[in-house]
């Protein structure tokens, strides 16, 4: 067993985990944040992506013992004190969620585009997601929202996003 | 006079989403309860043997298992259509991927280990894997007590002693005479191969076995009130004891109709003592141990009049059902009504053979055999009208369904099931049909224009049905029970659009719990076949009639006026001669107080329902009846560019066109068209599994098959809603959630041809077998 800690959306976690454990079932089954999903176990859907020190990575292929004094954010750090982000009202808005399942990890894919360019082209919005697996929307709307969400921004650097320092 | 619509037709966005976006949806992925076991299965390696000895001694002495279950106790048969299931694998084992063993321990991790410590002996049997060699009466018999098994009689008809599930049959006319007689005729053949639905949620449930003969299940399912009572049925429990609860649910597309995991949660349960059991699909048991969209093999042969009139259609087809076929026989019945696509055919003959093999068995798949079914006939149409020199969407012109026809059932066609030759029009002219493509900048790469039509009715039982219940709340808001399962559609948007505009109140104020629970919510048969959004609308209408109905009653003696002189607006209900004069429905839902104290009325609670109508089981012999609530038409055009050196297809344009009557909800409506065209995008190019000789399942997981990722997409999508209404349908809608797969690969491929002038027959239409066509036509060997 190995005691780690690390921050999860701002709050410092403190776990002691065996060696085999996955970062997403340390997310799921210890910290009960079961909006990341788990859709395949190999890393090839996406659905648990998370970001690690503010870059995406699918959690279920790295071990808890990794993430040791790393900063995480899950899907449930997007939104803050019950207030969407631009990025969650851009997917409402542009219908970019079906079945929801492969929204969260979908979700941190896009932040993790949004903190590195602020401004994506069309190209970099689907490098950004081709590794997130969405069987119900056909991904148009999906990359509409990141889209959306990009532009909000962009006009209005007041907003609370800006504000959070979350758009870099 | 027609009173303007303020929300059935409108944008208004999806009530579920602020749950998705945030992660606060659960799943039943997600849940967890107390005690809870966790469950991992031991899987056939083989394709077909007998079950000789399990030894599981190691297992069972594990610390931490709870129950290890083998088939052997497990003495049920399981299924709605045709009862041909076990929960697990008893004696033989009939696919590879089958579940032979279960274990439920405290632990994912023990359930593992513990199945590393199970020996399972076998003895190979022979194994058939084909359908069509599985026909042969020397065939080895996947079913050898087929003659035994109970289905739905009149409706299905197994063969006994024989791998034939069921044989329906459609005749009309004379075929044989009117082909022998055509001036021109073809007969062709097509394949596609099985493929998986892909929930991104594998399935999963949660069981508990109760005292008393009670059982509680949380289940990924689009069957609640199916789940309850197959489980009640099998397990000789009353209805109100399995109660089924279904939560958020991650995907569907018809794998998660019908009975799943549930039976064996149960089952695992009931042998732990009755702590609550998960069992959750691996990604690779959702291929290989769950069930997929059944192969088919077809041949049809069509004769045609010079001018381009089709006097003869036969179609053939054979179906890979796999190891089971519950689902599987209704899919082979819907194929044959269906069987001779969108068109007016005098002399039809269909034959539709649902056959078992030593495979993963299937189930619905969006669509439910049509866009198996059009990918021959859309292509077949293609090759006629070649043959007699005539441009195929003029060929189609002349062959289509219209006013005054009847379909191969014997149904009158008229207006009101919609336009398919809207359908194609629309398409054509979206796509510029008739003239070529541009030539691609790249002289390697050539393009291709292709359409196809489509057409699908709901496969359902004659007696389908379903319910809803509105109760009013104390703000004058509403809350709908349905159950119904919208685990993605957007159909509780659309209900609660429904609700709102003939309740008269504002949207916010009616809701929908997104848990399905047969102990509270009213029954509904199940959410498949595209029929929720019509026969759940058609059941709020009335809900909300009932409500409207005690709402005026109460209101009439608060306000002393007669109930036909009040009228409703905006949550308020008032005399028409004084509309100042009205009450708020907040002061009505629970009972009207007067001013002295005395109350009248009560709590208003409506209910709505709605049943098939005029729906008739299918003659055995001629397949004459009506099948079909209602039918909806589509086509798509495509335009396509192929790389000749790699074989890649890349989609420059798809334009889809359907019939919805009414657009209920334009954003969710185009939400489904688009997921629908890319869902079947992923049939055309990529999804097929691949076994090796002995039967084994060589592609189970995503590194080996691959779906369309967001790299995949086409360069342009276009949708055309067309409004012709349904009679009958809320506000003249009808079904379309399926549809938009439907005849995708058909377009594309017959858009292959144009582009390459190769005639493709068999999904997927990958690099490998295009690039392989490409060369043979260059160097032929």
């Amino acid at each position: 067993m190995h005691t780690i800690r690390f921050t999860v959306n701002g709050h410092v976690e403190q776990a002691t985990v065996p060696a085999t454990m996955t970062l997403l079932d340390l997310l799921r089954d210890r910290l009960a944040l079961t909006g990341t999903k788990e859709g395949c176990g190999i890393g090839e859907c996406g659905a648990c992506t998370v970001l690690l020190n503010g870059n995406p990575i699918t959690s279920c292929l790295m071990l808890a013992v990794e993430a040791d004094g790393s900063d995480i954010e899950t899907i449930e750090g997007e939104a803050i004190g019950g207030e969407l982000s631009v990025l969650q009202q851009a997917f409402i808005d542009e219908g970019a969620t079906q079945c929801g399942f492969c929204t969260p990890g979908m979700i941190m894919s896009a932040r993790g585009l949004l903190n590195r360019i602020p401004d994506p082209s069309h190209e970099e919005i689907i490098e950004a997601i081709a590794g997130n697996l969405c069987r119900c929307t056909g991904y148009e709307a999906i990359i509409s929202a990141i889209q959306l969400a990009a532009a909000r921004l962009s006009q209005d650097i007041g907003s609370r996003d800006a504000q959070e320092g979350r758009a870099r | 006079m027609t009173r303007e619509l303020s929300y059935v037709g409108k944008p208004i966005p999806r009530a579920d989403a602020i749950d998705k976006v945030t992660g606060s949806a659960s799943y039943t992925h997600d849940l967890c309860l107390p005690g809870m076991l966790h469950t991992a299965l031991v899987l056939s390696p083989h394709a077909s043997a007998r079950i000789v000895a399990i030894d599981s001694q190691n297992a069972e002495a594990l610390p931490g298992v709870r129950a290890v279950l083998t088939g052997r106790g497990l003495c049920y048969q399981l299924g709605l259509y045709m009862q041909d299931k076990c929960i697990l694998a008893r004696d033989v084992v009939r696919y590879q991927g089958e579940a032979v063993v279960a274990i439920a321990a405290d632990t994912l991790d023990i359930a593992k280990a513990a199945c590393q410590l199970v020996e399972v002996q076998y003895d190979l049997l022979p194994t058939v894997l084909d359908p069509r060699e599985a026909m042969d009466a020397s065939a080895h018999l996947v079913h050898p007590d087929l003659h035994t098994y109970e289905h739905m009689e009149g409706v299905f008809f197994p063969k006994a002693h024989t791998n034939i599930a069921h044989h329906q049959k459609i005749r009309k006319g004379s075929f044989d005479q009117a082909f022998e007689g055509a001036d021109s005729t073809l007969t062709a053949s097509f394949y596609n191969p099985p493929v998986q639905h892909v929930p991104m949620e594998t399935h999963v449930s949660v069981a508990q076995a109760l005292p008393g003969k009670r059982m509680e299940i949380w289940t990924s399912s689009q069957s609640p009130y199916t789940v309850r009572h197959l489980m009640s049925v099998c397990f000789d429990l009353p209805h109100a004891h399995v109660r089924v609860h279904v939560p958020y649910v991650g995907g569907g597309f018809g794998g998660k109709a019908g009975l799943g995991l549930e039976p064996l949660a149960y089952v695992l349960s009931r042998a732990a003592g009755g702590r609550p059991v998960k069992v959750a699909a691996t990604r690779e048991q959702e291929f290989n141990t769950l069930p997929s969209r059944q192969g088919l093999h077809s041949t049809i042969e069509i004769g045609a009049s010079r001018d381009g009139k089709i006097v003869a259609l036969k179609s053939t087809y054979v179906w890979d059902a796999g190891a089971y076929a519950d689902y599987g026989v209704n899919i082979g019945r819907a194929a044959a009504y269906s069987g001779a696509g969108p068109y007016s055919i005098d002399n039809c003959w269909i034959d539709s053979f649902v056959v078992y093999t030593n495979k993963i068995f299937g189930t619905a798949y969006r669509g439910f055999g049509h866009l198996e079914i059009l990918w021959g006939i859309e292509r077949a149409m293609d090759l006629m009208a070649r043959r007699l020199g005539m441009d195929p969407a003029e060929f189609r012109r002349r062959n289509l369904l219209k006013d005054g026809d009847t379909t191969i059932t014997g149904e009158a066609f008229t207006s009101g099931h919609g336009n398919p030759l809207q359908c194609l029009e629309s398409v054509a002219e979206a796509i510029d049909w008739g003239t070529p493509s541009e030539p691609s900048v790249d002289s390697y790469k050539v393009r291709g224009k292709g359409l196809a039509m489509l057409h699908k009715a709901p496969a359902m039982p004659t007696y389908t049905s379903c319910a809803v219940v509105i109760k009013l709340d104390e703000d004058g808001g509403g809350d709908i029970l349905v159950s119904g399962v919208d685990y993605g559609q957007g159909t509780y948007t659309v209900l609660r659009q429904i609700a709102a505009e003939e309740l008269r109140i504002p949207i916010e104020k009616i809701h929908i719990t997104w848990e399905c629970d047969t102990a509270f919510s009213p029954y509904d048969w199940q959410t498949v076949a595209s029929r929720f959004a019509y026969m759940g609308g058609n059941a709020v209408i009335q809900a909300a009639a009932d409500c409207l109905e005690q709402i005026r009653s109460v209101a009439s003696q608060a306000l002393n006026v007669a109930p036909e002189d009040l009228d409703f607006e905006d949550g308020v209900v008032f005399p028409k001669s004084d509309p100042t004069r009205g009450i708020p429905y907040s002061k009505l839902t629970l009972g009207y107080t007067f001013a002295n104290g005395n109350s009248i009325g009560g709590p208003i609670i409506g209910h709505g329902r709605f049943i098939a109508k005029g729906l008739t089981h299918l003659d055995p012999e001629t397949g004459q009846g009506l099948p079909a609530q209602y039918w909806t038409y589509g086509a798509h055009a495509v335009e396509i560019e192929v790389d000749t050196q790699t074989g890649e297809i890349e989609i420059l344009n798809i334009v889809t066109a359907l019939d919805a009557g009414k657009v209920l909800n334009p954003k969710l409506c185009i939400g489904q068209v688009v997921g629908g065209v890319v869902q079947g995008l992923g049939s055309a190019l990529w999804e097929g599994f691949v076994f090796d000789a002995k039967g084994r399942f060589l592609n189970a997981g995503f590194v080996d098959y691959k779906i369309p990722t967001a790299k995949d997409i086409p360069r342009h999508m276009q949708q055309i809603l067309l409004e012709n209404p349904q009679p009958g349908g809320p506000y003249g809608a009808r079904g379309v959630a399926e549809h938009p797969m439907i005849s995708v690969p058909s377009a594309i491929g017959n858009a292959l041809y144009d582009a390459l002038g190769i005639e493709f027959n068999t999904l997927p239409l990958n690099y490998e077998r295009i690039l392989t066509r490409i060369k043979e036509k260059v160097e032929p060997s």
